[in-house]
């Protein structure tokens, strides 16, 4: 009877050898004439320990990592296929204490599963929600998603169920489900990891929209430097028209839903809405005015249900377990779970799903053990480049929406990424309109020219020039980007340059 | 490749997508992928089966960083140069892999092996600093393993 055994196909756990690690496995089960069934599963997000190969034993999965190469060889001598000890057995894999102490909603099915297997997913309450949605109405839907409290991952945090119910109220001949899968955000990689490693949730989310609002077309947009993550969502989309979830009939009801996945080109404003709206329609990434709002006049000019990632894949589960068992996660305005992502300059980077409401300090401290330098944490950017930087005693800051509001910081996407103290911090506050020089679209002159002189005024600062003045004319530029331009881009880019300035203005020469 | 073979591709790739709504980006990725960039003679093709101007076929290809309108070297080198990877030395690699091709951003060593691009995050930011070559993503590159990676690539500028 051949043994079952895991290893990762992720993006990551192969950029750090799961391919070569799997391909040895073969290789030494075979020479040793052991029956193996190898299973290319997503990852767990627990990254720090990838290559993570897993075996299922008896007694269940017990893990084995960071796998390399030269361990295969060995690990088979120490009996691998029963759960044998090694110093890199793991034991369980899920009593390491990292993953046990998660409360994993969107990440529960990741590294579990294989990610393109329709029957895994059923097995492990995939399509629930599905079924649940397609005996109800599509307004019993929307107050479903309404009531559970559910806002937008992708950083802006509005709630999901008053879109949805603006697009249910509008009429018209066509509407849109779209998906925000241009994950841009350095430091984010949970949507990556989804679409890796549990993509059929994202159909099945996609799906239950598109009935809660009357959409018969879906969109998945997926950044380009995400080949892999790309090519398993198709994949699954294939799979589950095969098998009757998508199409003109899903699942026998005689209502429609189709969806396609569609790939960016490089351009970081196209994970701004209606930028995106414009590249899915052929056109340059241009921000487009609201309103109108995508949910009235959207994608081709129709309604349309535009979200990330997480917040589609989240509506599976809340169809299938119910939304008060939904809002009774989290705190305050901020219901469920958020997968926070630790990376950067950090021992332990991975995804780490959790209620709101744990501290920034638990999150890096407990869960990823510090910096990977060893040297003292004297910065954290939360929520992507447009998000403050945070100093080493705010990290008590409580994952919460309004608590981050309050400080004028955003949780974002739930991006965390850590500095040790060998950070200039003016050359990150440098960075953050430089990197808007490269990605603002250029339709509104606050962003566009803003960012150029945002450069040069940071370089006058930290080259001494005129320092007083030029920094009160960079505080009236942050003033100028923030006010007057269009979107996020330029209208944020000044928080990380601000935070940087105030919290750190040692590194700006004071 | 002749002028000839690059009109019959490109009408192969119109003939097949031009139906899409929205066609115009999944044209530039097939383009692309099957002649190695978005050559500026494919602009007046592009441009009438999809009742476009020319130059708003242009401005398309021209907004995105991933469309080239010349073919790239034989491996294109993508460095991240965003936050994650900057906390774990992404700047000093970027200035390692510059002076080790003796190239920028956005050029092509003088032998025609390697493409140098920046890009702002591939998503691995939990093990970086990253970097990828053609489509393989590598993690945790220290300026040691980006030569390493060049010599499995046989350049060795």
């Amino acid at each position: 009877m051949s043994v079952r055994v895991f290893v990762p196909g992720d993006s990551t756990a192969c950029a750090l050898g799961a391919d070569q690690v799997a391909a040895a496995l073969v290789e030494q089960a075979r020479s040793r004439g052991l029956d193996i069934d190898l299973v290319r599963n997503g990852s767990r997000g627990l990254f720090w320990l990838e290559p993570l190969i897993e075996v299922e034993t008896a007694a269940g999965r017990v893990a084995y990592g960071p796998v390399s190469v030269a361990d295969v060889a060995e690990l088979f001598d120490r009996d691998l296929l029963a759960g044998g000890e090694h110093p890199l057995a793991l034991g369980p894999t899920e009593q390491i204490p990292y993953l046990q102490q998660q409360t994993r909603v969107n990440f529960a099915r990741a590294g579990v599963i294989d990610p393109l297997c329709i029957a895994d997913y059923r097995r492990t309450g995939g399509f629930a929600g599905l079924d649940r949605a397609l005996a109800l109405s599509g307004q019993e839907i929307v107050a479903a998603i309404k009531t559970s409290g559910l806002r937008g991952r992708g950083g802006a945090a509005f709630p999901a169920g008053i879109k949805w119910q603006t697009v249910l109220d509008t009429a018209a001949d066509q509407k849109y489900i779209v998906c925000n899968a241009d994950e841009g955000d350095s430091g984010t990689f949970a949507d990556r990891l989804l679409l890796e490693a549990d993509p059929l949730q994202l159909v099945e989310g996609m799906t239950i929209a598109g009935l809660a609002v009357g959409a018969t077309r879906g969109y998945i947009y997926v950044r380009s430097e995400y080949p892999r993550a790309f090519a398993v969502l198709r994949a699954a989309i294939a799979l589950a028209r095969e098998d009757g979830y998508l199409g003109p009939d899903v699942c026998g009801s005689g209502r429609a839903f189709e969806l396609e996945a569609r790939l960016g080109a490089g351009a970081y404003i196209c994970g701004e809405e209606t930028s995106l709206l414009e590249s899915l329609e052929g056109r340059r990434g241009l921000v487009r005015a609201k309103p109108p709002l995508p949910a009235i006049q959207g994608l081709f000019g129709k309604p349309t249900v535009i979200n990330n990632v997480l917040t589609l894949a989240s509506v599976a589960a809340i169809l299938a377990r119910g939304a008060d068992w939904y809002r009774a996660l989290g705190r305050g305005r901020s219901l469920g779970t958020l997968p926070m992502q630790l990376a950067g300059n950090i021992r332990r980077g991975g995804v780490v799903e959790l209620p709101f409401g744990m501290s920034l300090r638990a999150l890096i401290e407990d869960f990823g053990g510090g910096t990977a330098s060893g040297r003292p944490v004297r910065a954290v950017q939360v929520g992507g480049p447009l998000g403050a930087y945070l100093s080493a005693d705010e990290l008590d800051l409580p994952l919460d929406y309004e608590a981050f509001a309050a400080k004028r910081a955003m949780l974002g996407h739930g991006g965390v990424v850590v500095f040790d103290d060998s950070v200039d911090m003016a050359e990150q506050a440098r960075f953050a309109m430089e990197f808007c020089v490269a990605e603002s679209c250029g339709k509104c002159t606050p962003c566009r020219i803003g960012s150029v002189r945002g450069v040069e005024v940071i370089d006058r600062i930290r080259a001494g020039t005129q320092r007083a003045d030029n920094l009160l004319l960079l505080k009236e530029l942050c003033d100028t980007m923030e006010y007057g331009s269009l979107c996020a881009m330029g209208g944020l880019t000044p928080m990380p340059v601000r935070s940087a300035v105030e919290k750190f203005p040692e590194d700006f020469g004071a | 490749m002749d002028a000839d073979t690059v009109d019959s591709r490109v009408a192969g790739v119109l003939d097949r997508l031009r139906h899409l709504p929205g066609a115009l980006l999944p044209i530039l990725h097939e383009i692309q992928h099957e002649l190695g960039h978005v050559p500026a003679a494919a602009v007046p093709a592009i441009a009438a089966a999809l009742n476009l101007s020319r130059a708003e076929v242009h401005g398309v290809i021209s907004f995105y960083h991933h469309f080239r309108t010349a073919p790239a070297g034989e491996h294109v080198v993508q460095v991240c140069r965003a936050e994650a990877c900057q906390a774990v030395g992404a700047r000093a690699l970027e200035t390692h892999v510059k002076q080790r091709l003796g190239i920028g951003f956005g050029a092509t060593t003088a032998d025609g092996k390697v493409t140098l691009e920046p890009v702002y995050c591939l998503g691995n930011c939990a093990c970086g600093p990253s970097v990828q070559v053609d489509d393989q993503l590598h993690a945790r590159v220290s300026p040691q393993a980006f030569d390493n990676l060049l010599a499995r690539l046989g350049v060795n500028s």
